[in-house]
């Protein structure tokens, strides 16, 4: 067998005495062998990041690393002194980020982050470590190195800038790279591209890749060997295919039976009446004339959609693509430049604020970030009771319909009385929801609202929106930029790209014979969208 | 878990009174505070009295006075007494009262103009960039010279000092304030009480003001500081509070003519001065540290 670049053994990390639990990692073992990329998997606080920052010495001081070993080719890093640790990063180890903005030096030029590597490593001369620098960038495939050499961070798209930063890991040749969640904050299709740099960086050169990931998509596009953990501890590890497809513990089989598939079921088309009719929808930021700095940006331009009762509406889209200034506009959170927004008939795109008041409990919105959502100085009950009490329903009838929501959305009623920070983030996706159902609404927009959840919780949370929208007949407008969670949960599905709607038809279709070519792109770089994971569950 | 079932607030509290700089900072601060209340009993004579043979003692001098029946009876000038033959101490003690009653004014009421102005100009867009041209040019005006304007207008005195450095201290909370609510209004949980039909007026009162409290608190202890500062130095240079009242930058102006054969009338308002602001600073600083967790890390 050869020789593995980083073999660890048996490491154990405690966590301070005030901590959930006695260590962050416990007894882990796992080896990467040349020229091979091993995904560690994992729901948040699984302790993977953890294990990354040990090997490269980066934990922060209130980790301590009490027992086992790192070797990388051989030599303990955990044992390495300061100046040893220096030296080894960046020339026998390297680590790229999650977030390639942060990961950069705003102020200085990317060639000059990249000769930096080499200045400290090596004796080269400027125009040396110049020529390597435009060497390296030419191999990550970014345009242009010859100008792009001098551009700073924020002149490049966060691609390029994810590119940068693997071309910095990368400009020593170090046996090991450590790349954690390093497409996490990029689009579908910038994630399909840097994936495919890694998997050909590592070919290329022979780079043992430790890749951290809770993307299962992802790991069944790249990895060779997986490691699942949870909790601080390895539960299972093996080829690629052995884990996603035939995996033995029990936690690994619930994770993969929770991996939302990319075909979506058979829908029966809803006809109810409608709830909401958009027509026209246009929202400009931005002013032009005397007091305008004349940019002007058309977040979303002549939008039109209808959602019927007990009818899920998907729109799928990158970053920036509109979507959630559609769902802000319906929301009215924010006042659209043109167009209208029928609800039951009335239009409440030009209403003013005290005029609108009285609509707003007809259309309700979950958002994103379960941690920003609710209130953190007011307890679960006063949050839940804020609506109907606005709308003239007597606290002591609210408190008791917050119960009752409580319980719907599964979770116990005395908890009205505890704060959001005793809850986790599914449970407080559970709580917005419920909050969101007190009014009784008409249509329930979920913005992105399953996005920050692990794929457990977030099947559960799923699951929970189709029941109350069966139970209550809601007209759904679902935001999200995962094509998964939509091919599960969406009746219809509208795609749209630059403020414009390029693809609107029954989920089905649009996932079997999409006509538009941005569809296609989207569709083709979803990661691992021919694996189906957990195989022997019926899809 | 028994921290786990406290409000945030409470355990913010708990938190603020296991930090050293806020219990060694606020107990100095308790102590002046109750140094200015209990200033009568604390050995002390009328501030203001003037004694033509004593003049310009030095500290610990003992003689004895008669009293209004003509009795004598023992005094000791504890810090020596000043060109007036007037007790420094005991104007120490009661300067006490001035300083501390300029600080919390003007903390009070520059906060108060403050927060309101601030959360105008952070909620309603189109008044705010109004509002923070004014304040920047209130920014421009120094304390001691709006000072000299207002004293010349009115009468020295301490609500003329109090509204002279006011005035400048105002648009830096105006700052703070319309910053935390910028970023507060677009949490989505001041979103969704948008979508929950909550009124504006209510909507700031529970959703957005109660993050500016912990900013403010810190903010305050330091305007306190740069008051009590500001106060001292209008009156040394006389156009703050009217020389015969005891403030430490009286006691200081007075004693400026003689203070190189004399020293000790400048020597200890001046430590008593100096030690008030360094714990204010010190109770400020901690209270920064354990109200806002980014500062703490930064250190």
């Amino acid at each position: 067998m050869v020789e593995p670049v980083l073999d660890v053994r048996g490491l154990t990390v405690a966590l301070p005495s005030d901590g959930d639990r006695a260590n962050a990692v416990e007894d882990i073992s796992l080896t990467v062998a040349p020229g091979e990329i091993v995904c560690v998997v994992g729901e948040s606080g699984s302790g993977k990041s953890v294990t990354a920052s040990a090997v490269m010495g980066l934990l922060p001081a209130a980790l301590k690393p009490v027992a086992g070993e790192a070797l990388l080719e051989g030599e303990n890093t955990l044992a390495a002194n300061k100046t040893r640790l220096r030296a080894l990063r960046g020339t026998r180890m390297a680590m790229i980020f999650q977030e390639p903005m942060t990961a950069l030096n705003p102020v200085a030029r990317v060639g000059e982050q990249i000769a930096e590597m080499l200045e400290i490593h090596t004796g080269m001369s400027a125009s040396e470590r110049r020529a390597r620098a435009i060497e390296i960038m030419q191999m990550v495939h970014l345009p242009d190195p010859e100008k792009m050499i001098d551009a700073y961070p924020h002149q490049l798209s966060g691609g390029q800038r994810q590119r940068i930063m693997i071309a910095i890991a990368l400009v020593l040749d170090p046996a090991l790279l450590i790349a954690d969640e390093p497409t996490t904050a990029l689009d579908v299709t910038t994630q399909a591209q840097i994936l495919t740099l890694i998997k050909e960086m590592q070919e290329r050169r022979g780079t043992g890749v430790l890749f951290i990931t809770h993307d299962f998509g992802v790991v069944a596009e790249i990895a060779d060997r997986v490691v699942v953990m949870q909790h601080g501890k390895i539960v299972e590890q093996g080829t690629r295919d052995e884990v996603l497809m035939r995996p033995q513990a029990p936690y690994t089989q619930m994770l993969m039976a929770s991996v939302p598939s990319m075909t979506p079921p058979a829908r029966t088309p809803v006809v109810g009446a409608r709830a909401i009719d958009v027509t026209g929808l246009s929202k400009q930021y931005g002013k032009t004339g005397l007091f305008g700095d004349g940019r002007v940006v058309l977040a979303a331009d002549d939008v039109t959609l209808h959602v019927n009762k007990g009818e899920t509406l998907g729109i799928v889209g990158e970053s920036g693509s509109g979507k959630s200034t559609v769902a802000r506009c319906i929301a009215r959170l924010i006042a659209p430049t043109a167009g209208s927004i029928s609800l039951h008939g009335t239009e409440i795109a030009t209403l003013p604020e005290a005029r609108l008041r009285p609509h707003r409990r007809k259309v309700q919105i979950v958002f994103q970030d379960p941690y920003r959502s609710l209130n953190p100085r007011r307890t679960i009950g006063l949050s839940l009771i804020e609506a109907p009490v606005n709308f003239g329903i007597p606290k002591d009838q609210a408190l008791a319909s917050a119960r009752s929501l409580m319980e719907l959305v599964g979770l116990s009623a005395d908890a009205l009385d505890r704060y959001p920070h005793q809850f986790s983030g599914g449970q407080r996706q559970r709580i917005c929801i419920a909050r969101a159902l007190a009014v009784e609404p008409d249509v329930l927009i979920a913005d992105e609202a399953v996005s920050a959840l692990d794929v457990s919780v977030q099947a559960q949370v799923l699951e929970l929106l189709d029941d109350i929208r069966a139970r209550y007949n809601l007209a759904m407008l679902f935001i999200t930029h995962d094509l998964r969670v939509a091919a599960q949960i969406c009746d219809r599905l509208m795609v749209m790209q630059k403020g414009v709607v390029v693809e609107h038809g029954p989920t089905g279709q649009v996932f079997r014979d999409p006509a538009n070519e941005y569809t296609k792109l989207l569709l083709e770089a979803a990661p691992g969208r021919d694996v189906t994971f957990g195989a022997g569950r019926a899809v | 878990m028994a921290t786990a079932t406290l409000s945030p607030g409470r355990q913010t509290l708990r938190r603020i009174f296991r930090n050293p700089s806020v219990l060694i900072g606020g107990t100095l601060v308790l102590v002046i505070v109750l140094m200015g209340l209990f200033a009568p009993l604390l050995g002390t004579r009328d501030p203001s009295d003037i004694s033509p043979k004593d003049r310009n003692k030095p500290p610990g001098y003992e003689t004895t006075v008669r009293d209004y029946d003509g009795n004598k009876v023992p005094v000791v000038y504890r810090l020596g007494s000043d060109t007036l033959g007037r007790d420094v101490y005991s104007r120490i003690i009661y300067g006490a009262r001035i300083s501390l009653i300029v600080g919390i004014a003007v903390a009070a009421i520059s906060i108060s103009i403050g927060t309101v102005i601030g959360v105008i100009a952070g909620y309603f867009r189109w008044l705010d960039g109004i509002i923070m041209r004014i304040m920047d040019g209130l920014m421009a005006i120094p304390a001691i010279l709006l000072a000299i304007a207002v004293v010349s207008l009115f009468n020295a005195g301490l609500a003329s000092v109090i509204i002279a450095i006011t005035v400048p201290e105002v648009p830096r909370v105006v700052r703070l304030v319309r910053s935390i609510v910028l970023s507060i209004r677009e949490e989505p949980y001041v979103e969704a009480a948008i979508t929950a039909g909550t009124r504006t007026p209510l909507l700031l009162v529970r959703h957005v003001l109660p993050n500016t409290i912990a900013p403010l608190i810190v903010q305050g202890t330091f305007i306190v500081a740069s008051a009590i500062i500001v106060e001292a130095i209008l009156s040394f240079l006389g156009i703050g509070i009217p020389p015969e009242v005891p403030t430490w930058g009286n006691i200081m102006a007075e004693g400026r003519s003689v203070f190189q054969i004399f020293p000790h009338n400048i020597l200890y308002p001046g430590l008593v001065l100096a030690l008030t602001v360094l714990s204010i600073n010190m109770l400020g600083d901690g209270l920064r540290d354990t109200l806002d967790p980014r500062f703490a890390k930064r250190v």
